[in-house]
């Protein structure tokens, strides 16, 4: 019966040895990791990345600006490549979270718009590369809606029972009842955060909230769930595309306007690897690649020519200058996040009805 | 040094202690006499307080220091008001700010919310739980046994699959409002509130009211029954003096295993309460993993696992011999 | 008459914990991607499910975890069985109690504490925190299912054995150990379904990179549901109906022998 423990023991190392190779093949292999928000890039171009250098793709998802921050912060060795937002790139900045980037590495840099290097989150444009930008604005279905939407009143509106998809993101949502009420979408004045929770909670209250999410809202749009959305442009193009019911309006209030950049994390374990990455998503033909997948707008000059008239005649993906006169860029507002977070929650647990 | 790096070398260690003590067993065993079997318990000794003390320990921790790891008590303070924090800062920015300080509920709210939601969906499951063990437990059943291999079945369906399934039924576009449109009827909304909420809850913890009860009523000796009739009582009466009281132990383990999940239940109210909603577990999600609040997380995990505790100790007074542990 | 309402009663409890799965396979044949509209039947989705590197890479690391965690906590967990059971009353029932006290914390806690553990100890989440957590949370139920065999057993016996000249390590193979294989088997199919079935504490000591199926479907059910989850939970249940038909058949057998 000895044979029982060689049996367990065996049993145990390999086992162990199993779990052992598993890693070792991760770290032998030449990768690059990716934190990228869901549903974000063309799945094709990671395999030509792939194919043409030989580099690995680990590719990892999150949600909102703030749910990526927390995850970096806690182990940021394991992100090479992060392609946060504006504001969260400036927090990241101020937390010593980033590299250089060594732009010796990313020729192609020369294909992105000049208006958007250098931007004030990144001055001197040390850390990002843009990758996207678009708009919030409002989704709706005009089979559900008659009248034309061109404010935010609009789903504050309590006509509209259990039609409103609202962004379950703190400075998105705040923001846009801050900008309806006159306010800046960065206040850090509590008063004015008080009337936008007012508002928040009455719109709430009056029944006119069907829910609070993220990704879903795209498809829960076009499979016509709901009536409007607070949604992004990209998503908003995306479904469009599926259902030509759905209507996209940036409200005349204004609204915020976002750039999505690149970012290489300091503790990267690939930062090189990285770099080529990102390189390689600023090559004209993968620009536009990703920009025809997500919708989203390109900073990519040479992609937006090769794409012409079906880009630019296209008011979500090219919103005229006045519309974009009128957006606000989200800044870092630091410590105050904490009563962002406080108010949100508090929307978020006022009960309906 | 890398994280991989710190990786191989803990599995390199942990199967070196595995091996080693695994060689220690097998060298002892041998030697015929002279080992005590109760050492075969230390590798799980260290086991737990590797992995089951020392996180809880890390908890507490961080539930009583602010995040300079400082000791202070504003994480329980922040509980209790969860306007606390802000209320200071309020008051720091000046006098015009006052107005705005007041009491927050949400912490609370939520958690008044949450064992209400627990109550009311391990009152449904008793509700109709009890019946359904009952008639599967009749002797006279004939397919008493098949019957309870087809409630174990979709337990074994991932309970997120089979939470989402019920976001296609009832969805606007969903099979129940297909159904209707296809007779003429007007749309309904099922989605999004408290009761599909609810449904969720009351459908994934069923099982776990019905077999505690089931296996409490078959354990029971049949002859009392048949005593009790002999002695001229009705079925009624022999239901109420005989049956209850002898499944009460499988009611109240019952009870425990619905209600404890069911209090720190998070992604139902997400899929089918679309977020209008927390429960406590989103809470506490929400506290770690969005906005990084480690602290004041931990502290809410605290008075989680006091709650937990407390309820327990209550239940183990209405039934002692169970011990809580209807676990297994 | 009374036959009839508990019939249906019974019948009505189980339709309502099948119609989600009933519902989830009929749409896994649907050509379209739509919840809502039935546009035709098609496999096509099924194909799909065998090509998505993602679900298959979840599906490997989802068995992998759940059999490594399972064989490692059932030596755990049967040797700790052993020795506990040798204790004396005091040190038992302390044992007895930090074992049933994991099973009570909630699930949420579980995972967030050993996240935090990791994160303290600098431990990168993945793909071997998983597998701790996993044999961390079997463990407890391994004991708890081996336990009452080891209760059960006539102490007698080891005794008798060692006074007839066997060697503890002999009485332990050849008397303790049979007598408790039926609950190490118990305990080992249940680390294993645990294991399989965990969305919570996984989601708390994996990274985003390294998921297995409950992860998966969480992250993918936010933006929608795949009809290829659907063929795969399709599959999974028609394995797991075989699976019990086949050790139906062999109880069955038996019986007749």
């Amino acid at each position: 019966m000895k044979k029982i423990w060689i049996i367990l023991i065996a049993l145990v190392v390999v086992a162990a040895a199993v779990v052992f190779f598993v890693v070792r093949a991760r770290i032998e292999e030449k990768v690059v990791n990716i934190f990228n928000w869901e549903d974000y890039i063309n799945e094709d171009v990671l395999g030509m990345f792939e194919e043409e250098t030989g580099i690995k793709v680990n590719m990892m998802n999150f949600t909102t600006n703030e749910d990526m921050l927390v995850k970096v912060r806690n182990s940021p060795q394991s992100f090479d490549v992060v392609f946060p937002s504006d504001y969260a790139i400036e927090r990241m900045i101020s937390e010593d979270l980033l590299a250089e980037i060594n732009f010796e590495n990313v020729p192609n840099l020369q294909y992105i718009d000049e208006n958007l290097l250098n931007p004030g989150y990144d001055p001197g444009n040390l850390y990002s590369v843009p990758y996207m930008w678009g708009t919030v604005g409002i989704l709706y279905n005009t089979t559900m809606i008659t009248e034309p939407v061109t404010s935010w009143g609009a789903i504050f509106d309590p006509q509209y029972q259990d039609s409103v998809l609202m962004l379950d993101s703190p400075r998105d949502s705040i923001g846009l009842a801050l900008k309806y009420l006159g306010y800046s979408m960065n206040t850090r004045d509590p008063l004015e955060l008080n009337d936008a929770k007012d508002l928040l909670i009455k719109q709430k209250k009056d029944g006119i909230v069907k829910a609070y999410q993220v990704d879903e809202i795209k498809d829960k749009m076009a499979a016509g769930e709901a009536a409007m959305a607070v949604i992004w442009s990209g998503d908003a193009q995306y479904a469009i595309e599926l259902n030509g019911d759905l209507h996209y309006v940036v409200p005349e209030e204004g609204s915020n306007i976002w750039v999505d950049g690149m970012v290489i994390t300091k503790a990267a374990k690939n930062k090189e690897n990285a770099e080529a990455f990102v390189n390689f998503l600023c090559r004209p033909d993968i620009a536009q690649m990703n920009c025809e997948e997500i919708w989203y707008s390109s900073p990519n000059t040479e992609a937006v020519a090769m794409m012409g008239e079906d880009y630019t005649g296209n008011p979500t993906l090219n919103p005229p200058a006045e519309i974009v006169a009128n957006c606000e860029v989200l800044l870092d507002i630091q410590d105050f996040i904490e009563v962002y977070n406080t108010v949100w929650l508090e929307i978020k647990s006022a009960t309906a009805n | 040094m890398t994280g991989d790096n710190v990786s191989v070398l803990m599995i390199g260690g942990i199967a070196l202690i595995l091996f080693g003590f695994a060689a220690l067993v097998f060298i002892s065993v041998r030697r015929s006499h002279g080992f005590k079997r109760s050492f075969f318990a230390s590798p799980y000794t260290l086991w737990m307080v590797l992995f089951t003390v020392v996180p809880v320990l890390l908890i507490t921790y961080y539930a009583f220091t602010d995040s300079t790891g400082a000791l202070t008590l504003d994480n329980f303070k922040n509980f209790w008001d969860s306007n606390y924090s802000v209320n200071q800062l309020y008051r720091q920015m000046g006098p015009e700010y006052e107005v705005l300080i007041t009491r927050g509920y949400v912490n609370i709210g939520i958690l008044v919310y949450s064992l209400w939601m627990a109550l009311l969906c391990t009152a449904i499951c008793l509700f109709f739980g009890y019946p359904a063990a009952y008639f599967m437990a009749d002797r006279k059943m004939k397919f008493g046994a098949i019957i309870v291999v087809l409630f174990v079945i979709p337990m074994w369906m991932n309970f997120l699959l089979r939470t989402i399934a019920w976001m296609s039924i009832l969805e606007d576009s969903g099979l129940i409002n297909t159904v209707f449109h296809l007779l003429g009827l007007p749309k309904v909304q099922l989605m999004y509130n408290n009761t599909a909420v609810l449904l969720g809850m009351v459908y994934n913890f069923l099982p776990f009211m019905v077999f505690p009860i089931y296996t409490a009523l078959t354990k029971m000796d049949y002859r009392l029954l048949e005593a009790a009739q002999d002695l001229g009582a009705n079925p009624t009466r022999t239901f109420w003096t005989v049956t209850a009281p002898l499944s009460l132990p499988g009611v109240v383990s019952g009870i425990t295993m619905v209600f404890m999940p069911s209090v720190t239940t998070f992604f139902i109210p997400r899929i089918l309460g679309g977020g209008n909603t927390m429960m406590f577990g989103d809470l506490i999600e929400n506290r770690f993993l969005f906005q990084g609040n480690w602290n004041l997380g931990s502290a809410l995990s605290l008075v989680m696992m006091a709650l937990i505790l407390l309820s327990l100790g209550i239940l183990r007074r209405v039934d002692p011999e169970s011990e809580g542990s209807g676990i297994v | 008459m009374s036959r009839i309402i508990k019939r249906t009663y019974l019948a009505f409890i189980l339709f309502f914990l099948y119609v989600p799965i009933v519902v989830l396979i009929f749409y896994s044949f649907n050509a379209g991607k739509s919840r809502a509209k039935w546009e035709g039947f098609s496999l096509h989705w099924y194909a799909d499910l065998f090509q998505d590197a993602a679900i298959l890479k979840a599906l490997y690391v989802t068995l992998s975890v759940a059999v490594i965690a399972a064989i490692a906590a059932t030596v755990l967990g049967t040797l700790a069985a052993i020795g506990i059971h040798a204790m004396r009353k005091r040190p038992q029932g302390f044992m007895m109690t930090m074992t049933t006290l994991p099973l009570t914390m909630p699930d949420i806690v579980t995972g967030i504490s050993l996240m935090i553990l990791f994160t303290f100890a600098r431990i990168e989440r993945g793909y071997f925190t998983m597998l701790l957590a996993h044999i961390t949370f079997n463990t407890p139920f391994v004991i708890l299912s081996v336990m009452p065999k080891l209760k059960q057993m006539n102490k007698h016996t080891y005794e008798a054995a060692l006074d007839l000249g066997a060697t503890p390590s002999y009485a332990l193979v050849h008397v303790i150990l049979p007598e408790i294989v039926p609950g190490i088997i118990t305990g080992c199919l249940l680390a294993f379904t645990l294991s399989l079935d965990d969305f919570v504490i996984s989601y708390f000591t994996t990274s985003p990179m390294v998921q297995n199926l409950s992860t998966l479907i969480y992250s993918k059910a936010r933006i929608g549901i795949e009809p290829t989850l659907n063929a795969l939970s399709a599959l999974m249940f028609l394995s797991l109906l075989i699976l019990l038909l086949m050790i139906n058949r062999r109880a069955a057998r038996a019986e007749k022998r």
